[in-house]
């Protein structure tokens, strides 16, 4: 055999064990939490709030924490859908002629995309300073929202990108207004997608620490109203694991096990949703 | 008359809708700017006594004597991230030329949903992962192995940790690097008789160059601004790391870290947000170069 020969027979053995590393990682890390996680999961967990001494490893669960991550992301996804969406189909459906203006916008958003959550949860606080709120659901929501838009709209743009200008022409053609025309024509046209971009930003939402680490607050109740503070899973986790004592750090890995769950849900949810979208799609 | 009528709501919801995502699209393309002057205004009470040189050059770092030194921060976050790119950048890039140029359909099929799993999984999730796997291996394999005493909780840990979780993003982004050229360059080497290997090395990764590197751009800002895993399995010891078994302390966990007691003593609050306002305007230097290469390549193509 020659060299070129082994050569390539090498490469290929590497990059199939690379693949290999990355699946197994996966399974790795999915399989070590449930495995230190599950034994402690149970009934008590997922319907209590931490009852006295709850943080000694006495009775309780994190149904605080559950409820203030729903709260939390379905307020920020909702706020998110609110500027997003509208946002998503002007960049598609106004600004069709301006594509070097559409390029910008997007250019600006994989920017936002990319700074990093703690930043966003440094300039949160600024917010809550300035406007003199405290902790509180109210400025994790502002927070969570300014940190996923940007994922929201690009989820959105990439679905809406994909749709055959003939249809905005017809549309239009037949005296449709550009709002009829965003609203009725594109997002139906869309829809598996756009609900697949949702959900990705509300597994974002939910996810995500560093960014609620200073607007939230934490709290061993559930959050009545908007300036409440609120627990979050993710600091649950956090907070629970950095306790010298083992019954709290293994309740830490059961509401390791719910998030990951809730995460799995989400994005098999999104997968079914974006085959859809392939399903449906409209071939000029 | 009726037909009239609801021609102006028609033409008056028109209007809304419009204005609507005029609003919408001015409130979000201005927070980038927002972001820079909320965070500017608060770190300039720090800035006005000592300049930024000092800060970012000086290894002090008390903050009851009001002596704000990011030296160790910084090199902490520079270790951090360059080990976990020289652990990912390989894996990433014989993982996209498999999964592009060799694997099978269903090889495609698994990987697909695992890259989109890995790329969802929560931070924090991934520092449970570090605590319970990664920190004991290096304190019972690894150290042990090269004849070291180490706790675990070191720039290694976080390194791996943060390694794996920028492999999807970067992933992502090579693949799509390497879908995006163009076959017929490819058909033309081999037709000349180039192996597929000589093939991919000599055409392919040239071509792709450019975005290759600006992928690993990407991956290292994110690498370098990810805070709750890295916090939870680097140490976080105020020191100049020397080595990867070393405790280290980025410049994220110092943020997180240190909110609690940062509105107790006089310009501590300052400092973190100009920590923060340091992260965001590097990852945001860095974002900006590699996405500028990655649109120009695209153009080429």
């Amino acid at each position: 055999m020659n060299i070129k020969k082994i050569e390539e027979r090498f490469f290929r053995v590497l990059m199939f064990c690379s693949t290999v590393i990355i699946a197994t990682t996966l399974m790795l890390i999915i399989f070590s939490i449930l495995y230190k996680g599950l034994p402690s999961v149970s009934w008590e967990m997922l319907t209590s709030t931490p009852k006295g001494g709850f943080y000694f490893g006495k009775g309780g669960g994190v149904l605080n924490a559950i409820i203030g991550s729903l709260y939390l992301s379905l307020g920020a996804t909702f706020l998110a859908f609110l500027f997003g969406l509208p946002l998503a189909l002007y960049m598609n459906v106004h600004l069709i002629k301006h594509q070097k203006l559409v390029n910008g916008i997007r250019f600006v958003l994989d920017l936002l995309w990319g700074v990093p959550s703690i930043v966003y949860g440094a300039f949160g606080f600024t917010i809550m300073i300035f406007f003199g709120i405290r902790a509180s659901l109210l400025a994790g929501i502002i927070t969570v929202t300014l940190f996923i838009i940007p994922i929201m709209v690009r989820g959105m743009d990439e679905v809406l990108k994909s749709v055959p200008r003939g249809l905005l022409e017809s549309s239009l053609s037949l005296g449709s207004t550009q709002a009829e025309t965003s609203y009725r024509v594109y997002l139906k046209q869309c829809i598996p997608g756009v609900i697949t971009a949702i959900l990705l930003s509300f597994g974002r939402a939910i996810g995500d620490a560093a960014s609620i680490l200073f607007t939230t607050g934490y709290t061993d109740y559930i959050p009545t109203s908007l300036n409440q503070p609120t627990a979050t899973l993710p600091l649950a986790i956090f907070f629970q694991l950095s306790s010298p004592i083992v019954e709290v750090q293994n309740r830490a890995y059961a509401s390791a096990v719910i998030l990951v769950t809730i995460i799995l849900i989400i994005s098999i949810l999104a997968r079914v949703f974006s085959s859809k979208f392939h399903k449906n799609k409209i071939n000029f | 008359m009726k037909f009239r009528r609801i021609q102006i709501g028609r033409h008056l919801r028109d209007k809304f809708h419009g204005s609507w995502m005029v609003i919408s699209l001015v409130l979000v393309m201005s927070s980038p700017v927002f972001l820079f002057v909320g965070l500017s205004v608060k770190s300039w009470l720090l800035l006005e006594e000592n300049s930024i040189f000092h800060l970012l050059l000086s290894k002090e770092w008390k903050p009851l004597s009001g002596q704000f030194g990011f030296y160790p921060f910084i090199i902490s976050s520079v270790w951090v991230t360059v080990v976990a790119l020289l652990i990912s950048a390989p894996i990433c890039l014989l993982t996209s030329i498999h999964l592009t140029q060799y694997a099978k359909k269903w090889v495609l099929k698994i990987m697909h949903p695992i890259i989109d799993i890995l790329a969802g999984i929560p931070s924090v999730i991934y520092g449970v992962w570090g605590i319970l796997v990664v920190v004991p291996a290096i304190s019972n394999y690894v150290g042990p192995f090269l004849g070291k005493q180490v706790s675990g909780y070191s720039i290694l840990a976080g390194a791996i940790v943060l390694s794996i979780m920028i492999i999807p993003f970067i992933l992502n982004i090579l693949i799509e690097i390497f879908r995006n050229i163009p076959t017929e360059l490819s058909e033309a080497s081999l037709s000349l008789g180039a192996s597929k290997w000589q093939t991919i090395k000599f055409v392919l990764v040239k071509r792709a160059m450019p975005g290759i590197i600006s992928a690993l751009g990407l991956g290292m800002s994110r690498a370098f601004g990810e805070t709750i895993a890295v916090l939870m399995v680097v140490g976080n010891v105020t020191k100049i790391p020397t080595g990867l078994f070393q405790p280290g302390y980025p410049l994220p966990a110092l943020i997180a870290n240190n909110y609690g007691e940062m509105l107790s003593i006089p310009l501590y609050d300052s400092a973190l947000m100009l920590a923060a306002l340091i992260l965001f305007v590097v990852v945001m230097l860095f974002n900006f170069a590699s996405r500028l290469v990655i649109i120009e390549s695209e153009k080429h193509a």
